[in-house]
């Protein structure tokens, strides 16, 4: 519960990043939602991520929807500025914000109700201008807050808590971010923070558009038998075709297997990503092999979770609209304003 | 009728161009009316179109008035040039006893299809085109500067001062530019060889336009959000606001890129639908950047979830909404003041928007540039209601000021030396009891000074809460920083009668010009009248003190619900009966006659009844 203060006991020895800082000061507020909620082990790895990439809470900004999920924003990063917009709105309050400061980290956070549903447009449009964004979608398929209806991402075919079956056919958000042009696309599972953390810091060193749909079952309204988004589920169904390492800095690349199977890239700020191969089939850097290969492992009822595709040579919206480097907040009258004598100009020509 | 002599007048009267959209006619109709402007005597001109962009009938209406009212006239066509055959007998039956009709005799007409009780002067424009030019499209578009011509001698305009503006409208292009005056002299020189020229109408040069300049409203807002500071425009194209977007996209294009690197000081996305665009303002402005979106009713209807959000959440946001005829889609492209009520309270809950009323392009300009001052300064959402008269007709007008010594005033914003002082930060606290608190910009501070925006309840600092009182703490101070805006917004203006008056009129917008003609018709007929115009909302005191003053007060507006006159009786609890509702809703803009005659006969009626003993 919000009320509840959060003790802030430090144990000397805690482990500190390169900042100083240590997981604590990561932290929001405590969690109000269900025990054992699939949002909080992604809380905890937004946690993870923003420690050890060594980001300055303060220079994030977290931005959601409406829902479970998108309550989620004030657990963590206490010292971010954060915003809980409007239902199915994220992604265009995410692209005002980045307008006005390219400088800050921006760290939207949505459900599959938000995203694929109410604001499956805004998620689209987002996805399609690039803005240099990390987008989570904590997908459990249901509504949590409302008790449990169908969202759009649940599978044709799995019952809902009260034993209905749902008829609609879902939308897989992966693809329709592969479609619409997202450059760092991944998808990963609540239960494996190992393979969750470093998509994660991954998607925050991307400089574009990245998008990370992360199945997190509903421990409320969606963990039951004959779900296709409960833990139990998910476990048996998992197709993970890759693991990821993100390196930074002077990091040496340690390879402990097989060489040919770890292919290294480097991002636009100069983190590198290095992608063990699970799957030999699978290359992350071809869009179209992508959308296939989901459809098919889809069809076969299987969760095909990982790095599924990244451009590192990504640009983004504001070098599409070729804006100044310094932030349009920090620009002043001196810059903006051109002045009596060019409006002199202009009433001249209106004559 | 047959009789009825010919009209005659000087530098007074109506042309109205009947044309067909999307051929050409609209630059050569513009050409007229610059060329009556450089002849010293004022015009207003106004568009007429349809929801169309090629083939439906559109009309643009010229008021030459060596006097200045820049208000529509009304009362019909004294000069017509009917170019359309699709509209010919409404046009015919559009001009006054006594008036003009200009059209292209090319073809033989049957008598049945004209008038007696007008002068009918027929010009074979199709033939001279078609004998002059091969080209289908050329043969098109210099018809156009042909009938120019023509008037010009019709009208006995000064053919060098047309000249001059066709070298101005193609300087460097000399082959388009000797084409278009070769053009004009055809159509000249036939009607001075083979018409009666000039006729009853005529053009005198006078000294009545002095260095007013002559610009639609839309562009002057445009070019009041770019002297206004606004980074970041999210906009969704509409009828009648697109041309706001787009002027900013240009102005913006010319006036704000680093000469430097060449990159732009400004983001212009144009959004998905009007929930995007209005969720664009409200991100970039919680994170600092002045930001604003352009629409019409339907899109402020889009967006009343989000303008609830800039209201409770106190996020700065500037909606630009150029009115035009609804409910739905209505009348896409006729004007109407009909969204007061859909902005000044849009959103569910209690909620109460900042509005601003230009009067003209002028106006535009300054309220444009002045409501992210006060966007910022309250943290609120603030609405530049324009309407389609104004926003898309070219109106004379003061020329465009700029104090250079003013700084914008982004409002109470901590900073981080602020914070480091150890100044109390709670996002929602009245530090100054004006009802305004601090706001912190992302980013600002390492440990000091992050808050959680949210739409849900919360406490002086920006905690969660459902708790009553904390929640009626919260709304009772946003009523506090609404009366704060009261002082802060542009206050009405008041001219009295020469002698003092038992009776008042107030209006708005863009039914200022047809309202200073009107209170001469008045006077005229004998009835004095205070006259109040509202420039914006929330209410200014001296509007409660002027119905006050008065016996009651004549509300004039462009609606049906009487949307004025219902904020004011809601607003300050006016008695409704000292408000006398003169409203105007077909789409056409208001004119002075309307007025005149609305209000005349209603002030004859209380000569013989006052009004109070009969209601009493």
């Amino acid at each position: 519960m919000t009320y509840i203060a959060k003790p802030t006991f430090q144990h000397p020895g805690i482990k500190k990043n390169e900042l100083g800082y240590s997981h604590r000061d990561y932290e929001g507020k405590i969690s109000t939602l269900c025990a054992g909620c699939g949002h909080d082990s992604i809380t905890a790895s937004i946690i993870e991520a923003c420690f050890e990439l060594s980001i300055e809470p303060h220079r994030v900004a977290k931005i959601s929807g409406i829902g479970c999920s998108s309550k989620t924003p004030d657990y963590f990063l206490g010292n971010s500025h954060g915003f809980n917009t409007v239902h199915g709105r994220m992604p265009s309050v995410l692209t005002g914000a980045n307008l006005a400061n390219r400088e800050l980290i921006y760290l939207g956070v949505s459900g599959d109700g938000d995203s694929a549903s109410i604001g499956f447009g805004q998620f689209a449009h987002a996805i399609r201008r690039g803005v240099n964004m990390t987008y989570i979608v904590e997908n459990n398929g249901v509504y949590g807050l409302t008790k449990g209806q169908f969202s759009a991402t649940a599978d044709r075919g799995s019952k809902s808590k009260k034993g209905v079956t749902n008829t609609d056919n879902p939308i897989d958000l992966v693809g329709i971010a592969l479609q619409l042009g997202a450059t760092y696309v991944a998808r990963s599972f609540s239960g494996d923070k190992k393979q969750l953390v470093p998509i994660i810091e991954g998607a925050i060193r991307h400089k574009g558009a990245a998008f990370i749909d992360v199945i997190s079952p509903c421990i409320a309204f969606n963990n039951h038998a004959g779900s296709t988004k409960s833990f139990d589920y998910v476990r048996e169904h998992n197709d993970a075709v890759n693991r990821l390492d993100v390196l930074t800095g002077r990091d040496p690349i340690e390879i402990d297997q097989d060489p040919g199977t770890v292919q290294i890239v480097e991002q636009h700020d100069g983190s590198r990503l290095a992608l063990r191969k699970l799957d030999a089939d699978y290359d992350p850097h071809d869009r179209l092999g992508a959308m296939t290969f989901l459809q098919k492992h889809a069809a076969q009822g299987q969760i095909v979770t990982g790095l599924l595709y990244v451009d590192p040579e990504a640009d983004d919206l504001h070098s599409h609209l070729n804006t100044v480097e310094r932030p349009l907040n920090r620009l002043e009258a001196a810059d903006l304003c051109p002045g009596q004598s060019v409006l002199d100009k202009i009433n001249a020509s209106l004559r | 009728m047959s009789q009825q002599a010919p009209l005659s007048s000087v530098n007074d009267f109506v042309v109205r161009f009947a044309n067909v959209n999307g051929s050409g006619s609209a630059s050569a109709n513009e050409l007229f009316a610059r060329a009556v402007l450089r002849h010293g005597v004022p015009v207003s001109p106004r568009n007429i179109f349809p929801s169309n962009i090629q083939g439906l009938p559109t009309w643009y209406e010229v008021r030459v008035t060596e006097a200045g009212h820049l208000g529509a006239r009304g009362g019909g066509t004294d000069l017509m040039v009917a170019m359309n055959p699709q509209t010919w007998d409404k046009d015919v039956a559009g001009i006054v006893p006594g008036g003009y009709l200009f059209y292209d005799s090319t073809k033989p007409m049957p008598s049945t299809k004209f008038r007696d009780d007008v002068t009918v002067i027929g010009v074979p424009l199709t033939a001279i085109t078609n004998s002059t030019y091969s080209d289908p499209r050329q043969r098109q578009l210099f018809k156009n500067i042909i009938y120019l011509g023509a008037l010009s001698a019709l009208l006995e305009m000064d053919p060098k001062l047309i000249e001059q503006l066709i070298g101005e409208q193609y300087k460097g292009k000399e082959k388009l530019l000797s084409s278009n005056v070769h053009a004009l002299h055809l159509g000249r020189d036939w009607a001075l060889q083979n018409l009666k020229c000039p006729i009853g109408l005529r053009i005198r040069k006078a000294d009545k336009v002095g260095d007013r300049i002559f610009i639609e409203g839309n562009n002057a807002a445009a070019l009041g959000a770019v002297y206004g500071g606004a980074t970041v425009c999210a906009w969704y194209p509409i009828t009648p606001s697109s041309s706001v977007a787009e002027a900013f996209t240009n102005h913006c294009k010319k006036l704000r890129h680093d000469p430097e690197t060449g990159q732009a000081k400004y983001a212009i996305v144009q959004a998905e639908d009007e929930l995007a665009s209005i969720g664009m303002v409200v991100g970039a402005s919680w994170n600092g950047a002045r930001a604003f979106t352009t629409t019409s009713g339907p899109g402020v209807s889009l967006m009343t979830e989000f303008i609830g959000l800039s209201y409770f959440a106190e996020i700065p946001a500037v909606i630009m909404n150029v009115q035009r005829a609804g409910p739905s889609t209505g009348m896409p492209t006729r004007t109407q003041q009909c969204d007061l009520i859909a902005c000044g309270y849009a959103s569910h809950g209690d909620t109460k928007h900042v509005m601003l009323f230009p009067e003209d392009p002028a106006e535009a300009f300054e309220f444009a540039a002045a409501s992210f001052d006060l966007a910022e300064r309250l943290q609120t959402t603030v609405f530049l209601m324009l309407d389609l008269d104004i926003g898309m007709n070219q109106r004379l007008c003061r020329p465009l000021k700029w104090d250079d010594a003013k700084q914008y005033d982004r409002g109470k914003v901590m900073t981080a030396e602020m914070l480091e002082e150890g100044r109390d930060f709670g996002r929602y606290l009245d530090v100054d009891g004006d009802g305004i608190p601090f706001r912190t910009l992302p980013g600002t501070h390492p440990t000091k000074g992050s808050y959680f925006t949210r739409g849900t309840s919360r406490d002086r600092y920006a905690r969660y809460s459902e708790e009553g009182a904390v929640y009626a703490d919260n709304v009772q101070r946003l009523l506090r920083k609404f009366q704060t805006a009261q002082d802060m917004v542009p206050r009405p203006l008041q001219a009295n009668a020469a002698k003092p008056s038992k009776y008042g009129v107030i209006y708005f917008g863009s039914t200022a010009p047809a309202m200073d003609e009107a209170i001469e018709l008045l006077e005229a007929r004998g009835h004095q009248l205070d006259r109040l115009r509202i420039r914006a909302f929330p209410f200014h005191s001296s509007v409660a003190s002027f119905i006050a003053e008065h016996d009651f007060v004549y509300v004039v507006e462009q609606n049906r619900d009487a949307q004025l006159r219902q904020l004011i009786v809601t607003e300050n609890g006016i008695d409704p009966v000292r408000l006398v509702p003169i409203l105007h809703y077909d789409g056409t803009p208001i004119t002075a006659r309307f007025i005149a005659d609305a209000i005349g006969t209603h002030q004859d009626q209380i000569k013989v009844t006052p009004l109070r003993k009969a209601v009493s």
